[in-house]
C-alpha cells in the first residue's frame, strides 16, 4: 500500500516529522517498507509562463522564450525543448537555482543570446522519467509560484506492508485512524453528504445470491462529460499511490477506493440490458475481462450480470464490454459488499490479482458502501458534471457478517501479556482505536466495527490493547516457571555427535536441496519413482530425492570443477519415498569420498581412497556396534564393489564404488566411494556393562588359511567363531595374501585366534585341539587348507 | 718412587688418547696386564728389604687403584660419547608436519543449530522433529489458515503429487507435537523448509527453528524474556538490542515480529512469534482457558549470516569446500 504522506496528513496530522511517523507506524504493526521523497531536493525553480517564443538567430534547434516568472520583468530564456510554446506553463529554474545532480543555473550566453534561466523537463527535476520536453504545468497556476509548493513536491511516498488481517489499512482512512490512535492527533475523515437527487432514473437490482452479496448499492448519474480531464490534484494523489490516471470516472473510483477503502465499479449505462442481476455463473458462460482475459466461467464464480449477459466478475474485475468510454453520458456506479469467502482463492485460480479483489477477499467495511458511492457521485458531478439518480440499496441484513460483542477481561489481558494493564488503560486503548464498548466492572464489552474483520475474539482485542499500550512497554520477563531437567538417554547419540565424529574422521558436512533433477534420479536408479514437485522453482529441481546421492555427486562435481584435489563429504538429511498412499521420509546419512585416501603428505604414500577406507570410518563411527558388509546389489554401484551395510547384524544401508557407467555419465575423473545408511543405526546404542577381566594368560595362535577367491572372509570368520569352544575369545583377520606360493584363484587369510579360559591356564593339549577343530571346520565348510 | 709417578702419568695420557674400547683395553694391558708396568713393579717388591717392602707395596697398590679408577672413568666417557653419537645420528627433523588424516568441519548451519539446541536445552526446551512433505492440514488448516485464506499468499508454497506440500515453515511440528503430547509442552523444532523464492537473501530451501512453550501462564512477557535472552546469548552480547513489533500470523494472537539491531541503526527481522492462537489449541484438544503459551519461528540461516559475516545466503547451499572449511 503506497500513498502520499501529505494526503494522509489531510485526515490526521500529528505533530511529528516523516521519520518519526514512519517509526510509529512500524511499531504499531503497519510496517513501513519504504519511504522516499516525492522529488529530490532542488531550489530556485518556479512556475513560468511562456509569453512568447522566437527563433534563435544562430541555432536551428534553439528558441528564445520570454518567460513570465511573476517578477516585474519577464526573463529571456534560451530553450531547446520541442514542446515550448507560447501560453504554456512550465518549470523555470531561475539564476542561482540548484537542480538535482548538482547543476547550478547561471546566466549564460548561448550562441550569442543571453539566457537568464532554464525551462525544465520532469526528468531534469527528478520527478519523472519524461525527458522528451518541458513539463507542462496546470494552466491555472500563478507564474512565480515556487514549483515545490505548486506541485506539493515536499511530500513522502510511504509504502506500508499491510498484513492480511488489516484490510482496513488498505485505505488512507484506515491508516489515518491508526495514526490518530497511536499519536492522539485529531481525526478528520471525509464525511460525504448525500448528493441531492436531480434525476429519477434507476435500474432494478436482483440479488440471487444474498449470502455472497449481502449489500449492493448503486446509482445512475446522467449527463456526464466522460472526456472531462482529471484534476491535477487527483492525478497527483493517484500517481503517488502508484495508480496510473486513465479517465476521470475511472480515476474517481480508484481515488475513492484509496481514500475510503471501498472498491467501486462504473458501467456505461447504454450497454446494460434490463435489471442488474447478482448471480453465480452458469457452466460454460463466457466473459472477457477488462484485462483482455477471456474466461470460461464455472458455477462458483459470482457475477454481476444484466438480463442478457455477464457484466463482470463480482468484486474482482469488470468486463471489457460494459466499461466507460469517451462518449459515455450516463454512468451506473456500483459499490457493493462481497462476502470475502466468495472472493477468496478465485484470483489465485485465475492467475491475476486486482486491487478490488485484493481488498474484498480480506474484507471491506460493509457499512461504507453508500458513503463511498455518495463520495464518488459528488466527485463525478464536480468533475464531469451530470445529475444524480436515487440510491439503490439492496441489503440482506441477515447475510451481513455477524459482529457479536466480545467480552475483554482485564485479568485475561494481564494473563496473556504477563503484565497487568489497568482497566482504564484498556478503555483508553479501545477509545483511541474508535472501538465502541461498554464497561462491566474490570471487563469491557466491545462491539467490533464493520471495518475491522480482524477483531472477533478476546485475544484479538488483547493484541489491540498491547499495540496501543506499546509492545515495548511489556517487560521482557526472565522466565520464572517450574523447571525440570530434560531426559538425557545415555545409550543414544545425538545427530550432532554423529556429525562431529564424522568431521573428526576427515569428512566435511554439506547441506543440499531436498529437490533434485528427475534426470539425475533416473540415471542413478532407473527403477526409482521419485515424488514430483508440481511447481518446481527450476526445471532441474523437479523431484524429491530418493537418496542423498544426487546432492553428494553434485557437490563432488562443483568442487572438482574448482580443482579440489580431494573430496570427502557427508550429509544428514531426509530422503523421500512413496509408501502406499503417503510418503516415507527417513533421515539418512550419506557420504562420498573421492581422490586420495589421505591429504597429500610426506610420510605416507599417495593412493586413492577405496571401499575399505570408507568402511573403516563407518566402523569407527558405529563403534562399539559392529559394522559388516556383505555383497549386495545397488543400481548406482559397481556390481563387484557394492555391499550391504549391516550394523550389529541389522541391514542399515549400502556402500560401494560408483558404477563406471555413472562415473562417465557425471564426467568424473575417477570413481568415488559412496554410502548411505539409516541414521538410527548410528544413533542407537546400548549402555556399556562392565565385566571382570580374567587374570589367566591369553594364548594366541595364528592360522594361515588358503581358500578360493570367492570365499567371503567374514563368512569364514563367522563360521569359525560359531564353531569355537567358549575359551576362544576372539577370531579375527590380520592379513590377506595373494601371489607367489599360491595357485591362481586362491588367497591366504591370516587369522589370529585368542584363547583364554576364565578360571585355568589352558594346556598345550587344549590349544592344539582347538586349532585342529578350527582347521577341520574351515576345511569342511570352505575347502580351506593350512598354508605351508 | 719417581717411577710410579711416571708410570701413572703416562698411563693417564695413554687412556685419554684412546678413542675406542679396544684401544683402551690394550692400554690397560700395558700397565695392569701380566707383563704390565705396574705388575712388573709388584713383582720387583720381592727384591726390596722387609722394611721398605710394606711402604712400597702400599704405594704400588694405591697407584693401581688410581689407575683402575682412571680406566673406569675413561670407559664410561667412551660409552657416553658413543651413545651421544648414536642419538645424534637418530635425530628427527621435528619441524616436519604430522602424519595422517585431515579433519572436516560441520556445516555452518549445523553449528548454529547445535547452538540453538544447547542454549534452549539449558532453559528446558526439548527437541522435536517432523516431516518435510507435509499435508495441507498440518501446514495450514490446523494453524488457523483455512483454504483460500489470504494469509496463504504470505508464503509461496511448493506442491507435490498427492495433494501434499513441502512444508513452508516448521510450525506444523507444533501441531504434530501437541496432537501427541499434553501440556506442559516446551520444545524447539529445527528443520528444513521450502518456499518458492530465490535470490541473495532467499533460498528455495532454508531452515527454521520453531519454538513452542505451552503451560498455565506462559505469557507474552515470557516470550520477550526468552527470546531476548536467547539472542543475547547466541551473539554473546549483553547489549544487543531486540525489539518486538506487532505483526500478523494466523496461528498467533497477539503476534510479534522480532527485530534485532545490526550495523549502525538498522533492524533485521529475525523471527515471527506470538501467543498461540486459541483456535490452534482447540484444534488439538487443548483448552485455551486452561493453557496458553507462545510460539516462534526463527531463521537460523539469517543468524548464521550475521554471526559469521556471510552476505550471500546461497553460499550456504553451494557447498564449495573452500567456503565450508572456514567454519572449523
Amino acid at each position: 500500500m503506497q500513498f502520499s504522506e501529505l494526503w494522509l496528513r489531510t485526515m490526521c496530522n500529528p505533530p511529528v516529522d516523516s521519520a518519526e511517523l514512519c517509526e510509529r507506524l512500524t511499531m504499531a504493526g503497519l510496517e513501513v517498507e519504504e519511504a522516499k521523497p516525492a522529488a529530490p531536493p532542488f531550489t530556485g525553480v518556479v512556475v513560468g509562463r511562456i509569453d512568447a517564443v522566437a527563433p534563435h538567430p544562430n541555432a536551428d534547434r534553439l528558441r528564445v522564450c520570454t518567460v513570465d516568472v511573476g517578477a516585474a520583468a519577464p526573463l529571456t530564456v534560451v530553450c531547446g525543448a520541442p514542446n515550448a510554446a507560447a501560453g504554456m506553463l512550465a518549470p523555470c529554474a531561475r539564476e542561482g537555482a540548484a537542480l538535482p545532480g548538482g547543476l547550478v543555473i547561471e546566466r549564460a550566453t548561448m550562441r550569442g543570446v543571453e539566457s537568464h534561466g532554464m525551462l525544465c523537463s520532469a526528468k531534469e527535476l527528478g520527478i519523472a522519467d519524461d525527458a522528451s520536453g518541458l513539463l507542462a504545468l496546470d494552466p491555472s497556476l500563478a507564474p512565480g509560484t515556487p514549483l515545490r509548493d505548486a506541485l506539493a513536491l515536499d511530500d513522502t511516498l510511504i509504502t506500508l506492508k499491510i498484513t492480511p488481517n488489516r484490510a482496513d489499512c488498505l485505505a488512507l482512512a484506515g491508516i489515518a485512524r491508526e495514526v490518530a490512535a497511536i499519536t492522539g492527533a485529531p481525526l478528520a475523515l471525509p464525511a460525504p453528504a448525500a448528493v441531492p437527487v436531480a434525476f429519477a432514473g434507476t435500474r432494478p437490482v436482483r440479488v440471487d445470491a444474498p449470502e455472497a452479496c449481502p449489500r449492493f448499492v448503486a446509482r445512475l448519474i446522467d449527463g456526464i462529460d466522460a472526456k472531462a480531464p482529471t484534476p491535477a490534484w487527483m492525478k497527483q494523489r493517484l500517481e503517488r499511490s502508484g495508480i496510473r490516471s486513465i479517465s476521470a470516472v475511472v480515476d474517481i473510483t480508484n481515488y475513492v477506493m484509496i481514500e475510503m477503502g471501498q472498491p467501486l465499479h462504473a458501467y456505461d449505462d447504454r450497454l446494460l440490458d434490463g435489471a442488474i442481476v447478482v448471480r453465480f455463473a452458469r457452466d460454460g458462460e463466457k466473459l472477457t475481462l477488462l484485462n483482455g482475459q477471456l474466461l470460461e466461467l464455472v458455477s462458483d464464480l459470482l457475477l454481476v450480470a444484466d438480463e442478457g449477459k455477464p457484466l463482470g466478475l463480482a468484486g474482482i474485475m469488470g468486463g471489457e464490454h460494459s466499461g466507460i468510454a469517451d462518449d459515455t453520458t450516463r454512468v451506473y456506479l456500483e459499490g457493493a459488499f462481497w462476502s470475502p469467502a466468495v472472493i477468496q482463492g478465485k484470483m489465485r485460480r485465475l492467475g491475476f490479482v486486482s486491487d478490488a479483489g485484493y481488498r474484498f477477499e480480506r474484507g471491506v467495511d460493509f457499512d461504507g458502501c453508500a458513503r463511498a458511492v455518495e463520495r464518488a457521485t459528488q466527485l463525478v458531478i464536480d468533475i464531469c458534471g451530470g445529475r444524480a439518480g436515487p440510491l439503490t440499496d439492496a441489503t440482506a441484513p441477515a447475510d451481513l457478517p455477524r459482529r457479536d460483542p466480545v467480552r475483554v477481561r482485564a485479568a485475561r489481558v494481564a494473563r496473556i501479556l504477563g503484565v497487568a494493564v489497568a482497566a482504564s488503560a484498556i478503555a483508553d486503548a479501545l477509545t483511541r482505536l474508535g472501538l465502541p464498548f461498554t464497561r462491566d466492572g474490570d471487563d469491557s464489552v466491545v462491539a467490533p466495527p464493520p471495518r475491522r474483520f480482524d477483531l472477533a475474539i478476546e485475544e484479538d482485542f488483547v493484541e489491540e490493547v498491547a499495540r496501543i499500550h506499546g509492545y515495548d512497554r511489556i517487560p521482557a520477563k526472565p522466565a520464572a516457571h517450574v523447571q525440570h531437567m530434560l531426559p538425557d538417554p545415555e545409550a543414544q547419540r545425538s545427530r550432532h555427535a554423529i556429525k562431529r565424529t564424522l568431521a573428526a574422521l576427515d569428512w566435511q558436512e554439506i547441506v543440499t536441496f531436498g529437490f533434485v533433477s528427475s534426470s539425475v534420479e533416473a540415471a542413478l536408479d532407473p527403477a526409482a519413482v521419485p515424488v514430483r514437485v508440481l511447481n518446481p522453482i527450476a526445471a532441474q529441481l523437479d523431484v524429491m530425492r530418493t537418496s542423498l546421492l544426487p546432492g553428494l555427486i553434485e557437490t563432488l562435481k562443483t568442487n572438482v570443477k574448482r580443482r579440489a584435489p580431494r573430496v570427502r563429504v557427508f550429509e544428514l538429511a531426509r530422503v523421500f519415498h512413496r509408501a502406499g498412499a503417503g510418503y516415507e521420509q527417513p533421515v539418512r546419512l550419506g557420504g562420498l569420498a573421492w581422490g586420495h585416501a589421505l591429504p597429500e603428505q610426506w610420510g605416507e604414500p599417495a593412493r586413492h581412497v577405496d571401499f575399505f577406507d570408507v568402511k573403516g570410518d563407518l566402523e569407527a563411527l558405529a563403534a562399539p556396534r559392529r559394522v559388516e558388509t556383505r555383497r549386495g546389489a545397488h543400481a548406482a554401484l559397481h556390481p563387484g564393489r557394492a555391499a550391504e551395510i549391516l550394523v550389529d547384524g541389522r541391514a542399515a544401508g549400502w556402500l560401494g564404488e560408483l558404477h563406471p557407467r555413472l562415473v562417465r555419465h557425471f564426467e568424473l575423473p575417477t570413481p568415488p566411494v559412496v554410502f548411505e545408511a539409516d541414521i538410527a543405526a548410528f544413533t542407537e546404542g546400548a549402555l556399556p556393562a562392565g565385566r571382570p577381566v580374567s587374570r589367566v594368560p591369553v594364548v594366541r595362535r595364528d592360522l594361515a588359511l588358503v581358500v578360493a577367491e570367492s570365499v567371503p572372509a567374514q563368512g569364514l570368520l563367522d563360521t569359525l567363531a560359531r564353531a569355537s569352544p567358549p575359551h576362544v575369545i576372539a577370531v579375527s583377520l590380520f592379513d590377506v595374501y595373494r601371489g607367489p606360493g599360491l595357485t591362481e584363484g586362491r588367497k591366504s587369510l591370516a587369522i589370529l585366534v585368542l584363547m583364554q579360559d576364565t578360571s585355568r591356564t589352558l594346556t598345550d593339549a587344549d590349544i592344539d585341539a582347538t586349532e585342529t577343530l578350527l582347521l577341520s571346520v574351515a576345511a569342511e565348510k570352505f575347502g580351506a587348507e593350512l598354508r605351508r | 718412587m719417581t717411577d710410579l709417578a711416571t708410570i701413572l702419568a703416562s698411563a693417564r695420557a695413554e687412556f685419554a688418547a684412546c678413542t675406542d674400547a679396544a684401544a683402551l683395553e690394550n692400554a690397560k694391558a700395558r700397565y695392569l696386564g701380566k707383563a704390565g708396568a705396574l705388575t712388573e713393579l709388584l713383582k720387583g717388591l720381592a727384591q726390596l728389604s722387609a722394611t721398605d717392602r710394606p711402604a712400597a707395596g702400599a704405594a704400588i697398590n694405591d697407584a693401581k687403584r688410581e689407575l683402575e679408577s682412571a680406566l673406569a672413568a675413561r670407559r664410561a666417557a667412551l660409552a657416553d660419547a658413543k651413545l651421544a653419537a648414536q642419538l645424534a645420528a637418530d635425530a628427527l627433523d621435528v619441524s616436519l608436519p604430522g602424519r595422517g588424516r585431515g579433519a572436516g568441519t560441520l556445516h555452518p548451519l549445523s553449528r548454529v543449530l547445535e547452538r540453538f539446541e544447547s542454549l534452549f536445552r539449558s532453559l528446558g526446551f526439548a527437541v522435536a522433529d517432523g516431516p518435510e512433505i507435509e499435508d495441507d492440514f498440518h501446514n495450514f488448516t490446523a494453524l488457523n489458515t483455512p483454504e483460500n485464506h489470504p494469509a496463504r499468499s504470505m508464503q509461496d508454497t511448493f506442491y507435490v503429487e498427492g495433494g501434499m506440500v513441502l512444508r513452508t515453515h516448521t510450525s506444523p511440528i507444533q501441531v504434530r507435537y501437541m496432537e501427541t503430547h499434553a501440556p506442559p509442552i516446551k520444545i524447539i523444532a529445527p528443520g528444513r523448509v521450502y518456499r518458492v523464492d530465490s535470490d541473495a537473501t532467499h533460498s528455495p530451501m532454508f531452515h527454521q527453528v520453531e519454538g513452542l512453550w505451552i503451560d498455565r501462564d506462559v505469557s507474552f512477557a515470557d516470550l520477550k524474556g526468552v527470546l531476548t535472552e536467547f539472542l543475547r546469548r547466541f551473539f554473546e552480547r549483553d547489549d544487543l538490542k531486540v525489539r518486538f513489533r506487532p505483526s500478523f500470523f494466523p496461528f498467533t494472537e497477539p503476534s510479534a515480529e522480532i527485530d534485532m539491531a545490526f550495523g549502525d541503526g538498522g533492524w533485521l527481522e529475525i523471527a515471527g512469534s506470538g501467543q498461540v492462537h486459541p483456535n490452534v489449541l482447540r484444534a488439538v484438544g487443548i483448552d485455551p482457558e486452561q493453557y496458553q503459551g507462545f510460539a516462534f519461528g526463527m531463521g537460523p540461516d539469517r543468524l548464521a549470516m550475521l554471526r559469521y559475516g556471510v552476505n550471500d545466503l546461497r553460499l550456504f547451499y553451494e557447498n564449495d569446500l573452500r567456503f565450508l572449511r572456514q567454519f572449523a
